[in-house]
């Protein structure tokens, strides 16, 4: 932009080759500057993109000859493979129960932490927020401890109110709820904090506007509150669905359980390339999860755009 | 009169509800320490240990024996400070590029950029490996360090930062005098753009440091592990031994807390930020 102005500019021959100069070496330190990423992405990046492409038309481990087999990966994947439709369901279970609770927890939490009467803010701010930043190995870890059958703290807490203990490790649905909830206690954090940004943004004029028309908290709640930070919502549910089809380290530490139950898909992609070796299958497994996190972003985004038009 | 009344009531429900958010997430903190001070008996019985034991010494001191603790955090330093210093430099030099610099092309490569951040890491997992195996690089930290020594997410972070930062009329100012462009990035862009990179450095940390698939697959042998690698395996092999596992669990989480405490500002400005930008 701002090279085209100058050239309008009148200026001295001179001053003109000057500016000249300036430009192609402009040129040159860009394409520089910006050369690390590309190299590094080319390697890193690109070349695995494709070459994983080329890798699921092989059957191939880490020992044998490469051997071309066609389709032959994907059509066992989607019609000979119960293991992965298991995975795949057991991720969007996981996700469901993960995601919903904790998005709406987090709305609810930065509703209240913008009350402009609020107390300790930052305390519960900093508090809510600080699971985000450890390790989910930790948080594995601990969780495993906390959903122990035996002697796990959730067990002896249903003790309490008189029901019976959950086998958490060995039931479909106690794996299920035990990973979901070490997701959600990691991201709720979060997303409050992105909620609460957006809900900042908001003026303070319509809650005032609103509050003389006699509404509520609640009836503001779900007429202004909601519909503002409806792009911010979007944000959250679809970085939440992506991340929640990249369960991996949650069941690999809790463990998966005699039936499969913890498995998700990346840990099936893990499992088939570095524990079975079979390279050529696991790369099918890893362009058909690329595939799924597509037409999720994309399911989210064609419904959200209805949302919107209404 | 009427209002305060009725507003006093769903005020003590608000507190309430923060107060047990705040409970629930600070929990599995304290119980971390309350299972690693205590003795693995006195873990395994009902109702299980709520108040700290005086064993952390003497936990701690087994998992030094399983495992090279402090090799490891060492490790995870080396790696996390590398990626961070190197994150911070390519990234902003880049940012650099796309906000102030003229070349052919920038939108297009600008475009790109943003898209790779859409792949999702697992797709390339197995060649990355070959490549790394084919270097000779398992069981090096470098194996983790170079890939990660520039990220699209930084170089779009930083590009935001200085546009909105950094008038023209300062690099213009510096190109009168007669600075190269180099110079310009150093002497300018760098001083101003600090609180953006305060925020990349501390996101950036924070994910090199917990990131686990990656350092899993390439660092096989123990004295390479990063800490979230050794976590694991103690996990891993001494399964019922929770007293210590926790033990070693806290004292791996403790240091990152203490740095995102002090820290804490500059990583929620920097995430609002960037969230409401988006």
């Amino acid at each position: 932009m701002n090279t085209e102005v100058r050239q309008q500019h009148p200026h001295t021959p001179q001053k003109k080759q000057k500016k000249y100069n300036q430009r192609t070496r402009d040129r040159i330190s860009g394409y520089l500057y910006i050369s690390p990423f590309f190299l590094l992405f080319g390697v890193f990046g690109m070349f695995p993109l494709i070459f994983t492409a080329y890798l699921s038309f092989h059957r191939w481990n880490i020992l044998g000859e490469r051997e071309f087999i066609g389709l032959s990966n994907y059509i066992g994947l989607f019609t000979n493979d119960p293991l992965f439709w298991k995975a795949v369901g057991n991720t969007f279970s996981i996700w469901a129960l993960s995601t919903i609770p904790q998005l709406f927890v987090a709305l609810v939490l930065a509703f209240i932490l913008n009350q402009a009467f609020l107390k300790g803010k930052s305390f519960f701010r900093l508090s809510i927020f600080m699971p985000n930043v450890t390790s989910i190995v930790a948080v594995a870890i601990v969780f495993s401890a906390i959903f122990g059958t035996q002697y796990g703290i959730i067990n002896y807490a249903l003790s309490l109110v008189g029901l019976d203990p959950i086998n958490w490790k060995g039931s479909y649905f106690g794996t299920h709820v035990a990973i979901s909830s070490m997701v959600m206690w990691r991201w709720v954090g979060y997303n409050t904090i992105i909620y609460l940004a957006g809900l900042q943004s908001i003026s303070k004029d319509l809650y005032e506007a609103a509050t003389i028309d006699g509404a509520n908290k609640i009836q503001q709640f779900f007429y202004i509150t909601i519909p503002m930070i409806r792009p911010i919502i979007i944000f959250t549910v679809l970085l939440s669905s992506i991340g929640g089809m990249q369960v991996f380290t949650e069941p690999l530490l809790f463990g998966v359980g005699s039936d499969s139950q913890g498995l998700t898909m990346t840990l099936y992609l893990y499992q088939e390339a570095f524990e079975r070796f079979s390279f050529g299958y696991a790369a099918a497994i890893a362009w058909v999860l690329f595939l799924i996190i597509m037409i999720v972003s994309l399911i989210n985004l064609i419904v959200t755009r209805r949302i919107k038009s209404t | 009169m009427k209002e305060v009344g009725q507003k006093k009531l769903p005020k003590i429900f608000l507190y309430l509800f923060l107060i047990v958010s705040s409970l629930v997430s600070l929990f599995p903190f304290y119980w971390m320490f309350v299972i690693g001070s205590n003795s693995t008996t006195s873990v395994n019985q009902f109702p299980p240990a709520m108040i700290p034991g005086t064993q952390f010494f003497e936990n701690a001191r087994n998992v030094f024996e399983r495992i090279d603790f402090f090799g490891s955090m060492l490790n995870s330093f080396i790696i996390s400070g590398t990626v961070t210093l190197s994150v911070l430099f390519f990234c902003s030099l880049a940012g650099f590029a796309f906000a102030k610099l003229n070349f052919e092309g920038k939108n297009m490569l600008f475009v790109f950029l943003l898209a790779t951040m859409m792949i999702p890491p697992q797709l390339g997992l197995i060649p990355s490996f070959m490549i790394i195996s084919q270097l000779g690089w398992i069981d090096t930290l470098q194996a983790v360090i170079v890939p990660a020594m520039v990220s699209a997410f930084g170089v779009f972070w930083m590009r935001q930062y200085i546009s909105s930062a950094i008038p023209d009329e300062l690099l213009e100012a510096a190109r009168m005098d007669g600075c190269s462009t180099f110079r310009t990035y150093w002497n300018i862009v760098l001083p101003t753009v600090k609180p953006g990179l305060a925020t990349l450095g501390i996101v950036t940390f924070m994910n090199t440091w917990n990131d686990f698939l990656w350092p899993l697959v390439v660092l096989k042998d123990q004295s390479v592990h990063t800490i979230q690698i050794a976590l694991r395996t103690l996990n891993d092999v001494f399964y019922t031994d929770y007293s210590m596992i926790l033990a070693g669990t806290f004292m791996a989480t403790v240091p990152i807390l203490i740095v995102f405490l002090l820290f804490s500002r500059y990583f929620i400005a920097g995430l609002t930020e960037g969230a409401v930008k988006n």
